[in-house]
């Protein structure tokens, strides 16, 4: 009996981690399936972009009120794991605060202190965000793709990250030798006077209550990290490491396009020429995309890693004067339509059967696309370099190169550029005319 | 100038704007005195230039842009271009970016990074008494700006002609587009409660300027008509900054 709880917490850090694990490579295998994308140059830029901007938070703070919440609770975060270390350790060896005895006391009762006085901040840092989002009428929180689920998404990890800040103060204030060492307990010292005339015994359980309902709190949150859209906190190192590097203006040459163009002005190709022996006749390549598998790879971690903030949609053109057009929707978009298609992968055995359905249409309205200025500013906006223009480009040219389905007058524009060069219906022996115009 | 066997030093690239649009006329023909004024030997390809194709990549033809591409670079190279000079951000971004890879290969500025290297290089000025104490505030085109992070060249002109250069809320990083791009030029908007150049106009005109600088011809469109929308054609014009040096300078 005296090794029940040890056992216990292995098998549930076990489950927890391998439930974690999991779900972790289902996302790998979804996110497998786009295209490949070469982003492995340039390595030393990749590191300096993580460094910067996913650990130093550097666009987060662009807005400096959020930004400087969410540096508190990601400090936090990050440091308070140090703790979850320790109780990870003592709860399999069945030991109590393990590294006191290791560091020392003083250094222990530094280290607590720090994480009790970090933990009060992100709990008031979340109650503000929980403010931000459901009183402050903040638009970007209240667009019509944050109704519904993304919305109680949203609180469901601020109420996680309360309640777990609370049982990390509750856990050491219930500690009785903890708080009469008196050093190391900043905050929960005045937590502790709530528990006064509570008996020893009962002061033990309930400090034994929180330091469970706390870890495996931690074990749940980290397997909900995958049904909601709080993925970026893993997700935004590798998505800042293989963002695009060229300048914003540039969009990429289909190659597929390039090998018909060429071949269309080599006046020495032969159209009907059969292919050579020994060569695969090849099925030509789709131009553009109509669902996710169109999509490369990295479109697909952008999209796991949204968290769908809205500085994309808060700063688009289209957005702001009332188009239905939403970057960061496009972003929930392609992930909601890539996890049904993973979906469709797991219950059909491995490979995806024809749903009747695609990103297009389905999700994803022509009209939306249409309203993009490709003015870049979502892209700009994004404070861990999600890349939404790039999707809706590869849509639009599948619109176009696929369905001939471009708006009327941008045919017209087309097939002017096609007759005489130019945008607008005007001969080309006019282009020098502005000259001598006055 | 082929035939007699002499390069000019730069091509004018004049785009589909510069050479039919009439507001746009004049920005190529102010870039042009200027060029004059500092005897710069450039050339401009007449009736051999073409759509650089930017707009139609821009609204998914990737085709059509590939195709105008490739035959632009036949021309360009046939003519031994090295360095391209226009007035349009579009078709700045596209040569220095996507034309590379296709085969053609030049060395592009924007006419702001242009003029700025005149000034450099000591073959202009600009006189900063025409235009003292205008109140200006520059719009960023956002394939010059968010695009190819050039933010400074055309600020910096404005500085040198003597002005005040008071900044709208959402400026360079952060500027909001005019509403043009994306080939959204050639197209009437979707539904919504307003038109992008009417939002952008609205920030320009909380800075009280006597003058909205732009550097490209369909953010001069856009701005244009947001002020005529606006009924503040009395108060408030819409210039290129080629076109500003050019009435300093007096050409």
């Amino acid at each position: 009996m005296q090794y029940l709880p040890n056992t216990f917490f292995v098998i549930a850090l076990i489950s927890g981690l391998s439930f974690f694990v999991m779900n972790i490579r289902k996302i790998f295998r979804n996110i497998n399936l786009g295209k490949s994308i070469d982003r492995t140059d340039n390595k030393s830029e990749r590191w300096k972009n993580m460094i910067k901007i996913a650990l130093g938070q550097s666009k987060m703070v662009r807005r400096p009120f959020s930004g400087f919440l969410h540096i508190v609770v990601y400090l936090g975060f990050v440091i308070i794991n140090i703790e979850v270390l320790e109780i990870i350790i003592d709860g399999i060896l069945g030991t109590h605060r393990i590294f006191q005895g290791f560091i020392g006391a003083g250094f222990y009762a530094f280290l607590i202190g720090t994480f009790e006085i970090l933990a009060a901040f992100v709990f008031i840092a979340v109650i503000l965000f929980w403010t931000r989002r459901n009183i402050a009428n903040i638009k970007r929180f209240l667009s019509s793709e944050m109704k519904g689920w993304p919305k109680m998404d949203g609180n469901i990890i601020l109420y996680f990250e309360m309640v777990l800040m609370t049982l990390f103060l509750v856990m050491n204030a219930t500690d009785t030798p903890f708080q009469n060492a008196g050093i190391g307990n900043p905050v929960s010292q005045f937590i502790a006077p709530l528990f006064d005339g509570f008996s020893l015994e009962a002061l033990h359980v309930i400090e034994r209550t929180a330091w469970w309902i706390h870890i495996l709190g931690i074990l749940v949150f980290l397997n909900y990290l995958f049904y909601s859209k709080h993925l970026h906190i893993l997700l935004a190192f590798p998505n800042t490491f293989f963002a695009n590097l060229n300048v914003k203006g540039q969009f990429n040459n289909l190659e597929s396009v390039t090998k018909e163009v060429k071949l269309m002005m080599d006046p020495d190709a032969d159209p009907y020429a059969a292919p050579l022996e020994g060569e695969e006749e090849e099925v030509p390549e789709k131009f553009g995309a109509s669902d996710v598998l169109d999509l490369n790879k990295m479109q697909l971690l952008n999209a796991y890693t949204c968290t769908e903030c809205g500085r994309c949609t808060s700063a688009c053109p289209a957005n702001l004067t009332g188009k239905k057009l939403s970057p960061r929707k496009i972003m929930m978009d392609t992930r909601d339509r890539l996890e049904e298609v993973g979906r469709n992968i797991d219950t059909n055995g491995g490979v995806f059967k024809d749903d009747g359905k695609q990103l297009l249409n389905d999700y994803i309205s022509p009209e939306e696309l249409w309203a993009c200025t490709s003015c870049n500013a979502c892209v700009e906006e994004c404070p861990i370099n999600i890349d939404p223009l790039s999707i809706i480009i590869d849509m639009r040219r599948y619109l176009v190169m696929e369905e001939s389905a471009a708006p009327q007058e941008l045919n017209a524009m087309m097939s002017n550029i096609e007759n005489n060069g130019a945008p607008w219906q005007y001969n080309q022996q006019d282009r020098l005319n502005w000259v001598n115009e006055e | 100038m082929m035939a007699q066997g002499k390069q000019p030093e730069v091509l004018f690239w004049v785009g589909a704007a510069g050479s039919y649009d009439d507001r746009a006329k004049k920005i190529s023909r102010a870039f042009v005195k200027i060029l004059h004024e500092a005897n710069v030997d450039f050339a401009v390809l007449g009736t051999e230039e073409s759509s650089t194709g930017d707009a139609a990549k821009r609204a998914g033809n990737e085709f059509l842009f590939q195709m105008q591409a490739m035959m632009n670079i036949e021309v360009l190279n046939g003519y031994e271009v090295k360095k391209i000079v226009t007035c349009d951000p579009h078709s700045f971004n596209t040569f220095k970016n996507e034309y590379p890879s296709l085969g053609g290969k030049y060395e592009v500025f924007h006419h702001t990074q242009f003029i700025q290297n005149l000034i450099s290089e000591g073959r202009l000025k600009i006189d900063e008494s025409a235009l003292q104490g205008k109140r200006v505030t520059f719009h960023d085109p956002c394939y010059l700006g968010r695009g190819n992070d050039v933010y400074e060249s055309p600020r910096d002109l404005i500085r040198r002609l003597g002005v005040n250069l008071t900044e709208m809320k959402r400026n360079k990083k952060t500027a909001l587009c005019c509403g043009a791009g994306g080939a959204q030029m050639f197209k009437d908007a979707e539904a919504g409660d307003k038109e992008v150049n009417i939002l952008r106009t609205e920030d320009a005109l909380e800075t009280k300027p006597d003058i909205i600088a732009t550097g490209c011809p369909y953010c001069n469109t856009m701005m244009t008509d947001g002020i005529k929308f606006k009924e503040k054609e009395a108060e408030v014009v819409v210039k290129d900054i080629a076109e500003l040096i050019a009435e300093a300078n007096n050409l």
